[in-house]
């Protein structure tokens, strides 16, 4: 997403057309399967491998009304299931991961650095090895092939956990929790009145971490959901390339698919800037 | 990636944790309809669910869609240790005595006996793994056939080859007449064409005596298969780049390549692969390794098989028997999803009655194909195929590539599966 910046050499320095280089093919890297993605979209299923590949294609509309009429647009079924368990999930994520952060940078107490570096321990361990031992807890449940056995698994993130309480010890004083005790304000009325709003922008880092990383999960939707009405796009997409020896792979439809699949993420981007600039500016003016 | 970790995870996590499997709801006191629930990728299979509940009210099927693969086998087995797998499943032939070894398939020789009469003896040979037992039912077949551009083959003079012999001389007298272009590529990045070749020429890689296993990749008739290919690739008369790739798209579509060896479904991937060509391909039998003979291996396929899980195991087999002999079920398969059915009766149903669109030029097309497909051999399939095919991919690519050795790659094959099937506690001889 990071188009990578150069600033202008300052005259009478040699050599700077070195860096430049390099970072223009560090872009082109980058860009190039983006800009194929968005070429190939606008293919026919004739033209997908025997025009030119970086020349758009005339197919797009016929793409487009081609993946919404798949099986009853179920595509756009597979784009609300995304959306609900990466927007859900990433914010109660982020509520949990804030409580959480905050109570381990600003309590003492007995235990705290166990606590501390089991998560740790977490954020090393990757997610996919805990996909299976997840499924069969679900089972004892019997809550597999539901919305919530893919929701309760993200909830409880140990990255955003650990991100948290980096944040709360450096963004809320142990100073301002004091003075707010004084004048006899309950903890929860100081964490939600007070840290709360210092936390905010570490915090929308957590949520749009977590949003990208649902959005992206694979693993975890694909043990737990067997109803193709709530895979969500990762799942739905894979489901289109697999159809069978005897059936060729939908690829215009899953390039298509592939191509809008990103448009809410860049979107999501682009309107949490802002909180971004604000994260800056919050510490230009502390002392 | 998602295919290894997966396999991984499944491979680690089952071998190492006792799992008690809560068997969630066995009910068999419950009155009403039975309710069915059956993973499936094959298109449309919904459209051909639904003529069978209108007709049965008192058995219920309902389909989910699934993605077909290795990762589904190992998905449907997790399930199972949870006592969650669906009722019913679609499964591809060589993933059966995954599923068996781990206890997934129901034995259900009693609720379909006389449905072997409608199958191929090399089919159904694959759903009994040669023992008494029925794990499955054919569903869907893929036959090998030789697909050959009929308008280049006469334009350099060129003859069907019904033999590998007349097959090899055909991609010679190509070389010389058109240096430029050849018959036909060797690609080692789908091994089940491979091991359609080695059936044809008589390979049994997986086979069992007693408790033991013995693995048997490269044996005579597969040695004999990789040397051909492997002699054609170094004398440079064969390309040995892999298939399914932009590439090779556009060598099938330009005419640089002039052949593909095939199955029954090919005309599908044609039409999408090298879409300017419609109506210039032909069909013929696969070449023979002895003049005169009706063999033909197999290249995917898919059976539905009823797991222990199943509520209602003679429902579901009653289902499954509609789905694979009745020719309506049948008829609407091939229309819905665009298979070859494996019932021999349905080869020549009214639904195969026209050849498929882009071979109008070849009426007969599917009166063709039920005659290769009466000679499908049998295939006898192991419990680690995965591993196989896996070794395939990285031995045979490396000697594809440098045009090297292919006995050395089928030794490697061979060395991996048995090694991986003694360290998984199996009883292996070879």
């Amino acid at each position: 997403m990071t188009a990578p910046t150069t600033t202008a050499p300052r005259s009478g320095r040699r050599g700077g057309w070195l860096p430049t280089a390099v970072l223009f093919v560090g872009a082109a890297y980058c860009l190039l399967p983006v800009v194929w993605v968005v070429m190939a979209a606008t293919k026919s299923g004739s033209e997908l491998f025997s025009t030119f590949t970086f020349w758009p294609g005339t197919g797009f509309a016929g793409n487009l009304s081609d993946l919404s009429g798949y099986r009853d647009g179920v595509y756009w079924t597979w784009m609300a299931n995304s959306a609900l368990y990466a927007g859900l999930g990433a914010l109660l994520s982020a509520a949990v991961s804030a409580v959480s952060g905050y109570a381990l940078a600003l309590y003492r107490f007995r235990g705290r650095e166990t606590v501390f570096n089991v998560l740790l321990a977490g954020v090393l361990m990757p997610p996919v090895i805990l996909a299976v031992p997840q499924y069969l807890l679900m089972a004892e449940v019997s809550l597999t092939d539901s919305h919530l056995s893919v929701l309760l698994p993200v909830i409880l993130s140990p990255y955003g956990i650990y991100l948290a309480r980096i944040y709360a010890a450096a963004a809320v004083p142990q100073d301002v929790v004091e003075a707010g005790r004084m004048d006899g304000a309950g903890e929860w009325r100081i964490f939600r009145t007070v840290a709360l709003p210092m936390m905010l922008p570490g915090l929308v880092t957590i949520f749009l971490f977590q949003f990208v990383a649902i959005w992206n999960n694979f693993l975890l939707p694909y043990i737990m959901l067997s109803d193709d009405e709530k895979f969500p796009l990762t799942l739905g997409l894979f489901t289109l390339l697999n159809q069978g020896a005897n059936t060729p792979a939908l690829y215009t439809l899953v390039i298509t698919g592939a191509l809008l699949a990103i448009v809410p993420l860049i979107a999501l981007f682009l309107f949490i800037q802002r909180f971004w600039s604000l994260d800056l500016l919050s510490g230009a003016v502390k002392s | 990636m998602n295919h290894r970790t997966v396999a991984v995870l499944a491979a680690t996590v089952f071998s190492s944790v006792a799992l008690a499997g809560c068997g969630g709801s066995s009910d068999d006191s419950s009155s009403g309809p039975v309710n069915l629930t059956y993973w499936a990728w094959a298109p449309g299979m919904d459209e051909v669910v639904a003529l069978w509940n209108d007709a049965n009210p008192d058995i219920q099927v309902t389909v989910k869609k699934q993605a077909s693969g290795d990762d589904l086998v190992t998905k449907t087995i997790t399930a199972a240790k949870a006592g969650n797998a669906p009722d019913l499943m679609q499964a591809e032939y060589q993933a059966l005595p995954t599923l068996v070894s781990n206890d997934v398939l129901a034995d259900i020789s009693d609720q379909v006996a006389g449905a072997e009469d409608a199958f191929a003896p090399g089919l159904w040979q694959q759903v009994t793994l040669g023992t008494d037992a029925v794990y499955a039912l054919p569903q869907d077949s893929g036959p090998l056939m030789f697909y050959y551009r009929a308008d280049l083959f006469e334009e350099y003079g060129l003859t069907v080859p019904t033999t590998w012999d007349e097959f090899a001389d055909t991609a010679r007298a190509l070389k010389e007449t058109e240096p430029g272009k050849v018959l036909t590529t060797f690609s080692a990045n789908d091994a089940g064409l491979f091991a359609g070749l080695a059936q044809q020429a008589g390979a049994q890689w997986w086979t069992t005596e007693g408790e033991q296993w013995k693995v048997a990749i490269d044996d005579e008739a597969t040695g004999r298969v990789a040397d051909f290919w492997g002699g054609l690739v170094a004398e440079g008369v064969i390309d040995n780049q892999p298939m399914y790739t932009p590439a090779w798209n556009n060598a099938l579509n330009t005419g640089e390549q002039l052949a593909w060896v095939s199955a029954v479904w090919a005309p599908g991937t044609l039409t999408t692969a090298a879409p300017d060509t419609a109506g210039k391909w032909a069909m013929a039998p696969l070449p023979q390794w002895n003049a005169g003979e009706n063999v033909t291996g197999s290249w995917g396929g898919s059976t539905t098989a009823v797991t222990n899980d199943a509520r209602d195991k003679d429902a579901a087999a009653a289902f499954a028997t509609w789905l694979n002999t009745d020719p309506e079920a049948l008829t609407a398969l091939v229309r819905a999803g665009g298979i070859y059915p494996a019932a021999t009766a349905a080869q020549s149903g009214e639904a195969l009655a026209e050849a498929p669109e882009f071979f109008a030029n070849q009426p007969d097309f599917y009166v063709t194909a039920a005659e290769i497909a009466e000679g499908t051999a049998p295939a006898a399939w192991g419990p680690n195929t995965n591993v196989a095919y896996a070794t395939f991919n990285d031995a045979f690519g490396e000697a594809a590539r440098t045009r090297g050795d292919f006995r050395a790659a089928l030794t490697t094959m061979q060395r991996a599966t048995a090694d991986d099937m003694t360290g998984h506690g199996f009883q292996v001889i070879e």
